[in-house]
């Protein structure tokens, strides 16, 4: 082996690249259906796109103070309408002289998540529980006052604010939570297995909308005294999203291999030590786009608190829109657009995150 | 046979965790039962009636949609029963256009064509990522409320009129005699499906391959047309005419009910195009090979290897789709569409104030429809699990 | 206290319906190394893992170092203690470095500081010739070097018995014999082993008696020797002439 001669390897051929007539052709013309299939997406787009860029951009009101000045712009959007408003759409109700506690909070968790989410940032694992233990209670007194800050009741908070309070309080309850359950479900005792899946599935099978009625007009009852309505709601969504953790979390134990188990009690690992550093690490590794995917969908149900009487992003524009100062026909329209554009730049960002992860763990598998 | 160890009762594994267990549910119970004694307290406190008794009283109030007969007498049995109805329907319509648009659309986003994969996978990423709440918004307040007033509707060949009371389209009304058309659609209905399984059986028996799509089309029309023929016609359409300020005859689709059902099919369709793109990619990329080298055409492979895979894939998310779009219709309370939360867990609450039964009612009906979407989630992966090895 | 490390006497055991260990008694004395062999699905895996308690076994006694396997609380997690175990698919943990691997039990189990359990892990190490290794992850390893570490985290809890259940199984040839030596070497030290094995020139060098196992049974247990040249039953002739061909 050692003296046969061998062959210098060559690079391959290169392939001579297509020229943008040929591309056109390869990609949209190669047949008589695949053209005609060209040209009903051109009308698609031709119809859907022209007039969104017309009404948003080239006939759309810029500048102005209120209802007059988008009148005059009958086909266009009303921006002034969400640049007046701003404030309120940030922060809600919250006292003018008290927002900039809302902005402190806001920036902290901006740069929690920027230094959990980039790769390669050293500390992840304190900034990590920093973020779930520390920061929610800095951030509660910072919201709501006491120690020496003016009170604010949450009444008064709305906007993005409460979308971001009620998603932010979802996500970190739900994880404990999610995990216990899923834990539970596997167990081997019936009574905690039973009632795990008991309270999964009762969860699951219900809408949010009737788990917030429930939050609304039942937790009062129940609790016996006047309960705070976000808190309650809070509560609910908690309770609710714990629910779909919990199954996602299943899913990553259940991707473990049994030797995993096995070994951990074999070198005399309690239950909760073999699951808290050799079993929960991988599993919640292994879910880690799901459980992102799940907090796009909380994200996105946090609007339905609108329901309930509450003003997050999309109930105060929905309540802005109908007010007779700003009434114009592309209020609202203007109005969901802004909303809409939030929304979607943070469950886009987040689900290219989920797609990214994905490939981090699956191209460099179990290292 | 060596004598087992005896270990105290108190010493034993099985003792510990008949322990745990026992605290445990003594736990929830004492949960159970505080929750449950201030509920009475406060209930008795604020006078407010318990039971179901409730059900049998009169409402007394409007629903503006409603598929079995309802009147300011009926019960708040009835309103419960108009509600579920309700729900049903917008999910019923929505599951199938959303089944529709979500396949073309997860098809599309496997297109060869460069434009038409972009188009699709766009529609996906901008719907998906959207708040289902706000897209009803934006069908309900910014593009049907937007629509000309009844005068200057839109119609389609002086039948189908659309504006912002909503869709009115012609009803068809059946006259004496349509039974009898029915009959024969039926008789051929059940010939077509013979003369498939007969060609079925022959092509497995001898290999001969014979087209039945037009056998068995005709089978199914050509009996009802005769039939028809025979009786004279016997179906009429009531169709929708401006009298006044507003449409007569026909049947109406409530703006309310338009929003619901297109919000609802376009959110879901996004999920059913990432489960069927998902679905069809995850079977071609090992099967396609092992097709060509069996020497199948194109079309036998997507029909005979790929799509009964890829179905296989496909069903078990799409049903949890199918009862997401239920759970999901419960967001017709935003925009007031009469549905099972909007006209009990909504209305009939505010009226009675009975709280816990009218949710525990409701969160019951979703529950149901959860389990039954799960039984037969297992029966379809054990009949699949079977056959699959 | 008995002499012998491990004592199994009328060990029954089934999965469901089915009888997969009968009437299975075994003394193993301490310092000796038994080789347990037999054809697929005899049981072999089934009654190591009773020995530490994976598996429980419904009849019969087991004492492994003077502690009977029962249902008291505590009894498992003694016994586990003294009995190392290596996997035929090393179950090495992939989110934590070698060093990791081997300091998790001492650190936790046994309570060590940090400092002492590595300087434990890197001692255990280079008794497997992989010190060089220690901040890797597992998935960069090669199987005979994984399995090293195995054999490694598994002495670092400084067990009485070490088991081995088909250690180079899953191995590809030219890692065998690492592996292997790596036994020898710590056969040497006069360490009590329960080893499951096919590998018939380890048996003749290391064991002091090997077992034969057939359904569920322990069909004949002799001295290398004996056992490879003058086999009693014939169902360990068959099982030989295929083997060893
Ligand atoms: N967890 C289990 N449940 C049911 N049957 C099992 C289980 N583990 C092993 N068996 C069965 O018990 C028999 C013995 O298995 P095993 O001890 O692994 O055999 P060996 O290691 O000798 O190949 C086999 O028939 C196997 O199928
Ligand atoms: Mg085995």
């Amino acid at each position: 082996m050692a003296n046969a001669p061998t062959k210098a390897s060559r690079p391959p051929p290169r392939a001579p690249l297509p020229g943008p007539i040929e591309w056109l052709r390869e990609n949209l013309f190669s047949s008589w259906g695949n053209a005609a299939l060209t040209v009903v997406a051109l009308l698609i787009l031709y119809w859907v796109v022209v007039p969104f860029v017309r009404w948003a951009f080239i006939d759309a009101a810029w500048t102005g103070t209120g209802r007059d000045d988008c009148l005059a712009f009958e086909n266009g959007a009303c921006w002034p309408f969400v640049s007046e408003r701003i404030g309120q759409i940030i922060y809600g109700f919250y006292d003018v002289t008290e927002r900039w506690r809302v902005d402190l909070t806001l920036i902290g968790l901006a740069l929690g998540l920027l230094w959990l989410t980039m790769p390669g940032m050293p500390g992840k694992r304190p900034v990590g529980a920093v973020m779930v233990l520390a920061y929610p209670l800095i951030a509660f007194v910072l919201l709501a006052g006491g120690f020496g800050l003016e009170e604010v009741p949450t009444t008064r908070w709305g906007g993005l604010l409460m979308t971001l309070v009620v998603a932010f309080t979802g996500i970190v309850a739900s994880l404990p939570l999610g995990i216990l359950l899923a834990l539970g479900r596997r167990s081997e005792l019936p009574v905690v297995k039973g009632l795990s899946v008991a309270f999964i599935e009762l969860w699951r099978g219900v809408p949010l909308v009737t788990v917030l009625f429930m939050a609304a007009n039942m937790l009062p009852l129940f609790v016996g005294l006047s309960v705070n309505k976000l808190l309650a709601a809070l509560i609910a969504v908690a309770l609710f999203s714990s629910a779909y953790m919990a199954e996602v979390i299943r899913g990553g134990l259940q991707a473990i291999p049994k030797g995993q188990y096995e070994a951990a009690a074999a070198m005399g690992l309690s239950y909760w030590r073999s699951m808290a550093f050799v079993i929960l690490p991988q599993a919640l590794r292994l879910s880690l786009p799901n459980i992102v995917g799940n907090f796009i969908g909380l994200l996105k149900d946090t609007s339905l608190i609108s329901i309930i009487g509450f003003f997050d992003l999309l109930g105060i524009v929905q309540a802005g829109a109908t007010d007779p100062e700003w009434a114009t026909p592309n209020t609202a329209l203007t109005g969901y657009a802004f909303v809409g554009a939030v929304f979607w730049a943070m469950c886009f960002g987040m689900s290219r995150y989920a797609t990214h992860l994905e490939g981090v763990l699956g191209a460099g598998g179990r290292r | 046979m060596a004598t087992p160890l005896r270990i105290a009762w108190w010493r034993r594994r099985r003792t510990r965790d008949l322990l745990f267990q026992a605290a445990l549910i003594a736990g929830v119970l004492l949960l159970f039962g505080i929750m449950a004694n201030n509920a009475i307290q406060t209930v008795e406190r604020q006078h407010i009636a318990t039971g179901f008794g409730f059900l049998d009283h009169t409402a007394g109030f409007d629903v503006v949609q409603t598929l079995v007969r309802y009147d300011e007498t009926s019960t708040y049995g009835r309103v419960l029963l108009v509600g579920i109805l309700n729900t049903l329907l917008v999910a019923a319509i929505g599951i199938v256009l959303a089944t529709l648009l979500g396949f073309l659309v997860g098809i599309g986003q496997l297109s060869s064509n460069w434009l038409v994969a972009r188009l699709a996978r766009s529609f996906v990423e901008i719907v998906r990522n959207l708040p289902l709440l706000l897209q009803i918004f934006f069908w309900y307040f910014a593009v049907l409320r937007a629509l000309p007033g009844p005068r200057e509707s839109w119609g389609v060949a002086d039948a189908v009129f659309l504006n912002n009371r909503g869709l009115y389209l012609p009803a068809p009304v059946a006259e004496s005699g349509f039974g009898f058309v029915m009959l024969a659609f039926a008789a051929g209905a059940i010939a077509s499906i013979f003369m498939f399984l007969r060609a079925k059986a022959v092509r497995e028996r001898t290999g001969r391959v014979s087209p039945v799509a037009p056998g068995t089309t005709a089978l199914l029309v050509v009996p009802a047309l005769l039939a028809s023929a025979a009786a004279g016609f016997p179906m009429s359409f009531s169709v929708p005419a401006l009298s006044g300020f507003n449409f007569q005859g026909g049947i109406v689709v409530l703006p309310e009910m338009m929003a619901l059902v297109v919000a609802l099919a376009t959110y879901t369709a996004s999920y059913i195009a990432e489960i069927v793109r998902a679905g069809i990619e995850g079977v071609a990329r090992g099967q396609t090979e092992a097709a060509q080298a069996l020497g199948l055409n194109r079309g036998q492979m997507l029909r005979l290897v790929i799509v009964p895979q890829a179905m296989r894939q496909i069903i078990p998310p799409l049903t949890s789709q199918y009862l997401n779009l239920t759970k999901n219709s419960s967001l017709a309370v935003a925009i007031a569409y009469p549905d099972l939360v909007s006209v009990f867990a909504g209305t009939t609450l505010s009226q009675t104030g009975q709280a816990i039964e009218i949710i525990a009612i409701t969160m019951a009906v979703y529950l149901t429809l959860s389990l039954l979407t799960s039984a037969f989630m297992n029966w379809y992966n054990a009949r699949v699990a079977l056959t699959e090895r | 206290m008995s002499t012998s490390a491990v004592e199994i006497t009328g060990l029954n055991k089934w999965f469901k319906a089915f009888h997969v260990l009968k009437d299975i008694n075994l003394t193993v004395a301490r310092g000796e190394r038994v080789v347990i062999c037999g054809p697929s699905g005899s049981g072999k895996s089934t009654l190591i893992r009773c020995i530490n308690g994976l598996e429980r076994h419904q009849e019969g006694r087991l004492t492994v170092e003077g502690v009977e396997l029962s249902e008291e609380i505590g009894q498992i997690e003694a016994v586990r203690a003294n009995v190392g175990l290596v996997f035929q698919q090393f179950n090495l943990f992939p989110h934590l470095t070698v060093l990791e691997n081997c300091t998790l039990a001492p650190m936790w189990v046994k309570r060590l500081p940090k400092r002492e359990a590595e300087t434990l892990a890197m001692k255990y190490l280079e008794r497997v010739h992989i010190p060089e290794q220690a901040l890797k992850y597992p998935g960069q390893l090669s199987g005979g070097q994984q399995q090293r570490v195995a054999i490694a985290r598994a002495l670092t809890m400084e067990p009485r018995i070490m088991l081995f259940d088909e250690p180079t199984s899953a191995l590809d040839p030219e890692m065998i014999k690492e592996v292997l030596e790596t036994m020898v070497e710590l056969a040497e030290t006069g360490m009590t082993m329960l080893v499951v094995t096919h590998e018939m020139g380890f048996a003749r060098t290391v064991a002091n008696r090997v077992v034969f196992m057939d359904e569920g049974e322990i069909v004949e247990i002799a001295p290398p020797e004996e056992f490879f040249t003058k086999p009693k039953s014939p169902r360990t002739k068959e099982f030989l002439s295929q083997i060893l061909r």
